[in-house]
């Protein structure tokens, strides 16, 4: 899978992404958000990345950033051969066709006051110079790919439930025949049932079209079923990135294994066997991350050096890379538990 | 999603599933009809009542008469038809409120969206308005109608020029409201997801504008645009109250009505009339806005 062949689709380099902040009467820029700090990854062309975390680890913006719908601060996004983050305008305005999103809350994500067809043709109107029938004719293509009825192409999107607009979102993002999409949470504003119905469709269009996608989400299970690949975000960094089946059978990284113990497990015999990992304490705040390791603040396995060196993400074994000193540093037999409590700040109060 | 193969519905006209809601929203009809009659009666008006031209002494016997079949409204201090009075000055009152109007909405709406979808134009836009707001207007007013009245009056003729003059004096100094308000809007709109998508398709930021901003403030555009009608009415009348609207002997409501006050407690007619035909452009306008306002949103349409 990871062989030298065919270079990746999607290749993310050192990507950050700092939303500064000003304070004072002045406004002075007196320091950053850092909701993505430097995070590398490569998505290979018909592969579905999957990327979790919890709220306010940075994944959404790094799908937004990698699309380019923020100005990524620092880092590469080659997207089928090209560095989308410096691309100037009209080429990158040239490149967004093969690169799209679904975006999260399906009832958001449509303009109220336009109808179905004009939702599905807009990237048309954009990109093409079709008459009129023909982009009608893409969008009822559209719609028999996504499942809608095509009688519904002159309705508005409050006529329709959240699993049909999500349809149209998808229906939208289809619409220039992408190479990739982002999708962002498309499943979290959604009843359950829908959610298996949104997910095969986007299994279906995968095969089909050939996409390729990164599908964020919070939804560990569905994306345990949907990626060939995971990487566990924390904190605006990666920690793990491994395939799905090892990493949901045994998850390295600290953060992964605390994350995954919260899985629910539907085999009440196993899962009164199993032992949940709960974290204590909260996040730190982005705005100040920890020196070291951003998780050495809440990690149940937390060592000196880990707060004192950002630990890289390598790779440890064949496939999967690890950010976590316990991988890295062999003379560490194992947790030390040398200082505890009083350090466990939060918020990035200093000690 | 039951598949009936039922008929593949026409793609019905906006324009006309817009008049069918507009239709079913009373006020909004009976504004229309209202106002419509009062253009009408200024437009037409004129053309049909002419009373005949009277003596000076006939004039004098008829002032302040009370409104009969001779003269309908009555007649003023000099004895002159209060009907043919209205109907002139229903022309310029009507034309000063809605010309103001667009101008104010059309200013008002550019400095909004400009503001609020550009960050970098947002601050000196914002103090510009601010500045607006602070400045006091009716002397700003009467230094624009002084120092321009003449020049203006040079090239296009007086009347055409304090026409030109107080409608853009108007236009130009009640914008603000509409520009706040719009602003707001906007800095909500465009964190939308789906101005963000329309981005991430790679519209340019004018066509996000116009597909996705400006159709979604119309709501507060329309009510700043209603109750700006009446406020240009009042400030016209204001203005030529001052002496610094329309030349004297040429009517307007507003004028009709601050001649009648003087007169309000031994002839009421004199101010009835001209406040009646204000209340009700305003009123009207007020209700067509509304329907207007309802029948442009498909939520409500569908309904």
């Amino acid at each position: 899978m990871l062989d030298a062949s065919p270079p990746p689709l999607v290749q993310v380099d050192g990507l950050k992404m700092y939303f500064p902040i000003y304070t004072g009467l002045l406004r002075r820029h007196t320091g950053n958000v850092k909701a993505v700090d430097g995070v590398s990854f490569a998505i290979n062309a018909g592969e579905t990345l999957g990327l979790v975390g919890e709220s306010g680890c940075g994944k959404s913006t790094v799908g937004r950033a990698i699309l380019r719908l923020y100005e990524p601060t620092a880092g590469r996004v080659v997207i089928d051969g090209s560095d989308v983050a410096h691309l100037p305008p009209e080429a990158l305005r040239q490149k967004r066709p093969t690169m799209q999103m679904v975006f999260q809350d399906p009832q958001a994500s449509l303009n109220p006051r336009m109808t179905l067809a004009g939702i599905i043709s807009e990237p048309l109107d954009e990109h093409t110079d079709w008459t009129a029938e023909r982009k009608i004719e893409r969008v009822h293509e559209l719609m028999d790919q996504v499942g809608l009825n095509r009688r519904f192409i002159n309705r508005y999107p409050h006529e329709f439930s959240g699993g049909q607009r999500q349809r149209i979102g998808i229906a939208r993002a289809l619409a220039l025949n992408p190479k990739f999409i982002v999708c962002d949470e498309p499943i979290a504003a959604l009843d359950v049932s829908i959610q298996a119905q949104v997910v095969n469709l986007l299994e279906d269009l995968q095969d089909r079209l050939g996409l390729t996608y990164l599908f964020i989400s919070h939804d560990l299970s569905m994306v345990r079923h949907l990626a060939n690949r995971v990487a566990v975000m924390y904190l605006g960094r990666i920690a793990e990135l491994s395939p799905s089946a090892d990493l949901y059978a045994r998850p390295l990284h600290p953060y992964a294994e605390a994350l995954l113990s919260a899985v629910n497990e539907p085999d009440p015999v196993i899962a009164a066997r199993r032992k949940r990992i709960i974290l204590k304490g909260d996040v730190p705040s982005p705005a100040n991350p920890p020196q070291g390791c951003n998780f050495c603040t809440r990690c149940p396995k937390v060592m000196d050096i880990c707060r004192t060196v950002k630990p890289d993400l390598v790779e440890v074994e064949p496939g999967r890379m690890v950010a976590c000193h316990l991988y890295t540093n062999p003379d560490v037999a194992g947790p030390t538990g040398a200082s505890e409590a009083k350090e466990r700040n939060q918020q990035g109060v200093t000690q | 999603m039951t598949d009936t193969n039922t008929d593949l519905r026409p793609p019905e006209t906006l324009r006309s599933a817009v008049w069918a809601q507009f239709r079913k929203h009373k006020g909004a009809m009976f504004g229309l009809v209202v106002l419509g009659l009062l253009v009408v009666f200024s437009v037409l008006g004129p053309l049909v009542w002419q009373p005949e031209k009277l003596s000076v002494a006939e004039a004098l016997r008829s002032k302040n008469l009370p409104p009969s079949f001779a003269h309908p409204m009555g007649t003023d201090h000099l004895g002159r038809d209060q009907m043919q009075r209205m109907m002139l000055a229903g022309r310029v009152s009507l034309a000063v409120g809605f010309v103001a109007m667009v101008i104010a909405v059309v200013l008002g709406t550019l400095i909004g969206v400009l503001a609020g979808y550009f960050r970098r134009l947002d601050g000196a836009l914002m103090r510009l308005t601010d500045m607006f707001l602070a400045l006091p207007l009716i002397p700003l007013l009467l230094v624009m109608v002084m120092l321009f009245r003449d020049r203006v009056a040079g090239y296009i003729g007086p009347e055409m020029g304090a026409f030109l003059l107080i409608v853009s004096a108007i236009g130009i100094t009640s914008w603000m409201q509409a520009a706040r308000i719009v602003r707001g809007e906007v800095l909500a709109l465009k964190e939308r997801e789906y101005v963000l998508a329309s981005r991430s398709i790679g519209a340019t930021p004018k066509r996000v504008i116009l597909r996705h901003i400006l159709p979604n403030v119309i709501s507060p555009v329309m009510v700043a645009a209603t109750l700006c009608v009446a406020e240009a009415i009042i400030t016209e009348s204001v203005l030529s109250f001052l002496g610094l609207g329309f030349p004297p002997d040429f009517p307007t409501w507003g004028r009709l009505l601050f001649e009648g006050l003087d007169y309000m407690e031994s002839y009421p007619a004199r101010v009835i009339f001209p406040g009646l035909a204000i209340s009700l452009t305003v009123l009207s306008v007020n209700y067509i806005g509304d329907g207007l306002r309802d029948a442009l949103d498909p939520r409500i349409r569908g309904r």
